[in-house]
Order: C-alpha cells, then structure tokens, then sequence
C-alpha cells in the first residue's frame, strides 16, 4: 500500500474506532464505556472525511457525540448504581458464535456483490456536493417521499418516547 | 488546496488545540508545589465530609429532555441540505421542507400537552 | 491563510524539499497563525471581562499590575501555575485530566473556519457553519466527563445542569443558524460573508439574530443563564474539584467563547468584515470584523453583569416553551415569504451577486415581517409578566414556585 495522507489518515481512523470498541467491550463502567463509544464514533466520522462526504463526517459528531452521547448518560444516570457491573458474562459461547456470525455476513456483503454490483466502475467520478443533497431530498422525482418518511417517523419516535417515558407519572 | 488538504488543515488543528492548554498544565506540573495528603485528596464536595455514593439517582426530567433534543437533532441534519439548496428550490421543494417541519412541530406540542417539558 | 500557505508550499517545493513534507510545514504554519489568534485575544479578554464587570458594578478593577491593570492577567497566570495541581483520590484520572484540554480545544477549533479577511482564513470549510455547531459538541461532553470524574455530587449534579441547558439551546440556536444559510444558499462562513455584500443578514432577519444571540448566551452560561457556576446552589458547578491551572482552563475557554460566539454572529449577521474601506487593506477588513465582534462581545459582558440568574425550572421552560417554537415559526415565516417573493420575480435567487437595489423590496417586505413578529411577542411577554406579577402577590403560588426550585 501506499503510504500517503490518506492511508496515514485510514490508519489513525482505524485505530479510533477499532480501540473504541475495544474499549467499550472491555470496560466494566458504563461512563466510561459510553466515551469508548464515543472515541469509536468518532473514527468512523474521520472514514467519512476520507471519503469526500464531510457533511456526513459533521453529522455523525453531531448526532452522536452531541446528542446520543448524552442521552446515553442521562438514561445511566437514572439507574441506581449498575454503573460498576460487579457479574462476568458467562453466556460466553454463544454470544461468541454469533458475533463470529455477524463478522462473516458482514465480510461477505463487503466483499462478494450480493448486494448490487460493487465494482470500482459504479462510483460516479464526482463528488456530491450538500447542495445536490439537499436539492436531490426535496425533488419529486428524488428523494421527497422518504424525506418525508422520516419527519413521520421522527414524530413517531418523539411521540412514542414521550408515551414510555411518563407512563408512571401521568 | 483540495478538499482532501482543508481537513487535513483541520486535523493538524485538532491534533494541537489540546496541546496548547496542555502546555500551561505540563509548566506548571514542573513548578508546583507538591505536598499531598490524605485530607487534601479527599472528595471535597461542599467542605464537610461525603455522605454516601457520588451515583445518586437523577430525575428523569433529563432523559427526556435529551430525548427530544435528539429528534430535534435529527431534523437538523435534514434541514442543513435544504436551506441550502433553498435559493434554487422550486414551490415545491419549499413546501416539502415545509411540511417537514410541521409535523415535527406537531411532535413538540404533544410534548407540550403531555407536560413533557415540564421540569418536575 | 489559505494565500500563504499556498504561497509557502510553492517556495518549499521548489527548495527540493518532499512535497509531502512540504505540505505539512505548510499547514503547520497556518494553523500556528490561525491559533495565535484566539490564544492571544484570551489573555486580553480576561482583562477586558473584570475590567468591565467592574465599572457596571461601579468599582475599579485590575489597576496595580502594569499599566491600568494591563498585565494582570499575566500576574495571575504566574500565580496559577505555581498553585498545587490537586487531583481527588476518589477521581477518574485519565478522564479528570482530559476534561479541561477537550473543554479549551473545542473552542479554539473554531476559529480554524473563521475568515478573518476575504483573503485570509484556515479553512473554508464547505460546511462550516453546520463544523461550529459540531464542534461545540466536544465541550458538552467535555463538561459532562468533568463533572463525572471529580466523583462528587455537586460536580455531577452541575454538570447535568449545564449539559441539559447546553442541549436544549442548542435547538433554537441552530434555527436560527439555518437563515443564513438558507440567505446565502451555502454553509461557508466565506459565502455567508459575500452573501452579505448587498444587504447585512442582521436587517433581512433581525429577530434570528435575537434568537441566535440569547441562545448562544445559553450556551457560553452566561448570566441569565449561568448555571455553570450556581455558587449559591451547587458549590460552583462542575469544577469544584479543579485547581490551579486546569481550573483556569475551564475559565479561558469560557472567555474565549464568549468572544468567539461574538466573533460568529459578526460573520453570520453583520457582514463580517465588510465594511467602508474593506478591500483597501486586509488589514481594514480585520479590523471591521474585530470591530463588530468586539461590540456584541461587549454586550454580552454587559447583559453577563445586569440580569439576575434564572432558576432551572424557568430556564427550560423559557427555551422549549417560547424560544424553540419561536424560532420555528421565524424560519417558516422568513422562509416562506422569500420563497413567494422569489416566484413572484421579486427577489433575487442569488444573494451573492445582488445588489442593494436588487434587494430593497425583499428587505423591506421581511422587515415588516419581522417587525409584526416582534411587536406580537413584546405584547405576549407583556401580558406574561403581568401575571407573573399578579401569581406573585398569592403566597399560595409562591410557595408553590419555591417547591418547583428543588432538584
């Protein structure tokens, strides 16, 4: 391989999100378990940055660095105490057999083209800019119908957290 | 410079932001006085002497809040596109957006009727 | 200072140097530059902050250390860093340390999207304005570890304070981020600027300026919304743990905040550096920038020292009852009539190259827009306080309010 910027920049991501999830795998304090998580997030925004699409590099900090990040806390916080997990995991076999699993899927959809065509030649040669994103989102023959979806499910989500979260109280 | 070259700029930026607070910090570790004992490096929360465990439990208040800043969150990240493209966008594509917002809105006046913003 | 970097880059490889290494002594030079300057502007606002806290509260100030005081900040420096570092044995080490460096960091970072002058900046980032609000993030999460590795309640009680207040008024803030992006058609900080050429933001949508700046006073925790440092509630919030110069990090970043949201809604409001004179002299430019920037910062500082502190209860009710649904209904209201002025032929599509006179009906027509919307809620904040007031004189009710304080 060659070394430029940005096989430097691929190995540093790498080693974020890989020791991330080592780290929220290995830790027993949920705390912080949640910045391991976090440090592993935020390699994966680096991956976006070397592949031309900052926008979903900003998103990725914004949306779980800036919040899930902090609902993850809050809802540790509103536990009693199970921040220091005292139990090993026993149900080691099969929690092993199944990531070993998912690992295999994973690789085969990566590598064999089950999924629709995946060589080289599919990438178009320029870069989208959040410009056409944002015209692509509200075009009726683009993207308007799941733009739209997603304010329902949105609204769905909010409605449906508030439901669950007050129940007792209300 | 390429796009490529900004963030690099920007990840050398990163790299250093932390190094210069750390600067100040490292000085002074060489400077400092250094006379710990026991009392001194004691939790010192308000004088007196801790009572009990840090880990008390918070008010659910929070979570929901945190809850419904993260749907918040999420239509930001439609809407970033959208104002942007605003200048170019036909009638339509505005009343997309519109609509869009609007039922979010609907969102946070079930809140509102819920008494889920309510800080109790 | 994308000219010199390019500029310097060139000279380096026509020196014989790798062009790789050429690059990156390139970009190390520019991003030094970049930082100097916030690092330098916070050793002066530390001064300008106590000096000004001091007159509105009718006293002197720092005037012993060097010229009127000038070097104070420099004295106190000295002082913190001969201080002990005490690190609580109850505390998460690694976590303890890193908080304040994440805390300064996340702020000096923005300035690498700030364009100083049409010519000289870090970066122009092609999503600036949506990198400043991403940003940000780190410092919430750098006040949540803080408060969480000091394993004390007050820490962690106050940190759950601010990191709540510092999300919520996140939402209106990025509201009204979204108008001048939508005006400029662009998430540049460099566009957001051109954009303005013909008309400042601050006219086209004044009451977003509002929202921006009563939220990003929010989010620094300045009074009335300073939580952070709640003395008479939590102790001092989620550094009380922290001494010496760490403790004093947490306190440069908040300075330099302050200065740099001022330095933001400069840019995004006020034009930027455009101004009488602006293309004579890069060094006009700047000027205009520091100028503006230094008015809001000044603002701020007096708006910090005026108002009283507002209970939790009130603050969240404030920003998720009035200020949130406020700045969506300004977004749709703005947006939808220059979206009708544009079919209509009225306004131009491009605020980049309009004019003034392209522009005049499209001002006007928001203007007025705006106007209704602020003469609507002065009267709805109106009849608000009256009844506060009228609540007030129940003693029922106010006991009722003092049960609501409690965490």
């Amino acid at each position: 391989m060659e070394l430029n910027a940005i096989s430097i920049g691929f190995v540093v991501f790498s080693i974020f999100t890989l020791g991330g999830g080592f780290g929220v795998v290995t830790t027993r304090n949920l705390f912080q378990g949640t910045i391991w998580l976090m440090v592993s997030l935020f390699g994966v925004a680096g991956y976006f940055i070397l592949l031309s699409a900052p926008f979903l590099a900003a998103v990725q900090i914004l949306v779980y660095i800036g919040a899930i990040a902090i609902l993850i806390i809050f809802a540790v916080m509103l536990t009693r105490s199970v921040a220091r997990i005292k139990e090993r995991y026993i149900r080691i076999l099969p929690s092993f057999i199944a990531s070993l699993a998912l690992f295999l899927i994973l690789l085969l959809g990566v590598t064999i083209p089950i999924f629709g065509a995946h060589s080289p030649e599919s990438i178009p040669e320029y870069v989208a800019s959040t410009r056409n994103l944002g015209t692509a989102l509200v075009d009726e023959n683009g993207f308007v119908v799941p733009f739209l979806l997603a304010s329902v499910l949105l609204t769905a989500a909010m409605i449906g957290a508030i439901f669950i979260a007050r129940d007792e109280n209300a | 410079m390429n796009v490529l070259n900004e963030w690099a700029f920007v990840g050398l930026f990163a790299v250093l932001a932390p190094v210069f607070p750390a600067l100040p910090i490292v000085i002074a570790w060489l400077f400092r006085p250094r006379k710990p004992n026991v009392l001194k490096s004691s939790t010192y929360e308000c004088g007196v002497e801790t009572i009990g465990d840090t880990w008390v439990q918070f008010r659910v208040q929070y979570y929901i809040y945190g809850l419904i800043f993260l749907v918040f969150d999420v239509e930001m990240v439609f809407l970033f596109p959208w104002a942007v493209a605003y200048n170019e966008m036909s009638l339509f594509g505005f009343v997309a957006g519109f609509l869009f917002i609007f039922l979010l809105t609907d969102a946070l006046f079930y809140a509102w009727k819920k008494n889920a913003l309510d800080w109790k | 200072m994308e000219e010199l970097c390019t500029g310097l880059c060139s000279v380096l490889a026509e020196s014989g140097a790798d062009a790789g290494l050429a690059l990156f002594l390139s970009l190390l030079v520019g991003v030094l530059l970049v930082s100097g300057v916030p690092l330098i502007t916070v050793i002066l606002l530390i001064w300008i902050e106590r000096k000004v806290a001091a007159r509105i509260q009718d006293r002197i100030g720092p005037n012993r250390v060097g010229p009127v005081g000038l070097l104070q900040t420099i004295a106190d420096m000295i002082k913190l860093l001969s201080k002990e570092d005490i690190t609580p044995t109850a505390a998460d080490r690694v976590l303890y340390n890193a908080a304040p460096l994440v805390s300064f960091a996340s702020v000096v970072l923005i300035w690498a999207v700030i364009p100083f002058t049409p010519f000289h900046y870090g970066v122009d980032l092609e999503i600036g304005a949506l990198y400043f609000v991403a940003i940000a993030s780190f410092g919430t999460l750098a006040i949540m570890a803080a408060g969480w590795a000091s394993n004390n309640k007050y820490a962690l009680l106050g940190a759950f304070r601010v990191v709540a207040l510092l999300v919520s008024y996140e939402v209106p803030l990025v509201f009204a981020l979204l108008l001048p992006v939508m005006l400029a058609g662009s998430m540049s900080l460099l566009d957001i600027v051109n954009a303005q050429t013909g008309m400042w933001f601050i006219v086209l949508s004044p009451l977003a300026f509002v929202i921006f700046y009563i939220s990003s006073q929010a989010e620094t925790g300045r009074a009335p919304f300073d939580l952070i440092e709640a003395e008479s509630e939590l102790v001092a919030g989620f550094n009380i743990e922290y001494s010496g110069m760490k403790f004093g990090m947490f306190f440069a970043a908040e300075f330099l905040h302050v200065f740099t949201n001022g330095i933001i809604m400069a840019i995004l409001f006020f034009g930027g550096w455009l101004g009488p004179l602006y293309y004579e002299s890069p060094l006009i430019a700047f000027a205009w920038l520091g100028a503006k920037g230094g008015l809001i910062y000044l603002t701020t500082l007096w708006l910090r020292n005026t108002v009283p502190r507002l209970r939790i209860d009130q603050i969240m009710a404030f920003n998720w009852k009035f200020l949130v649904p406020l700045s969506i209904a300004n977004l749709i209201a703005v947006s939808f009539a220059l979206k009708l002025l544009q079919e209509l032929g009225w306004a131009p599509r491009d605020l980049l190259s309009a004019s003034f006179g392209e522009l005049l009906p499209t001002t006007v027509i928001l203007l007025i827009i705006n106007g209704a919307m602020i003469l609507y809620l002065l009267g709805v904040l109106r009849e608000r306080g009256r009844e506060a007031r009228r609540e007030s004189h129940d003693p029922r009710a106010a006991i009722a309010n003092v049960g609501a304080a409690a965490d």
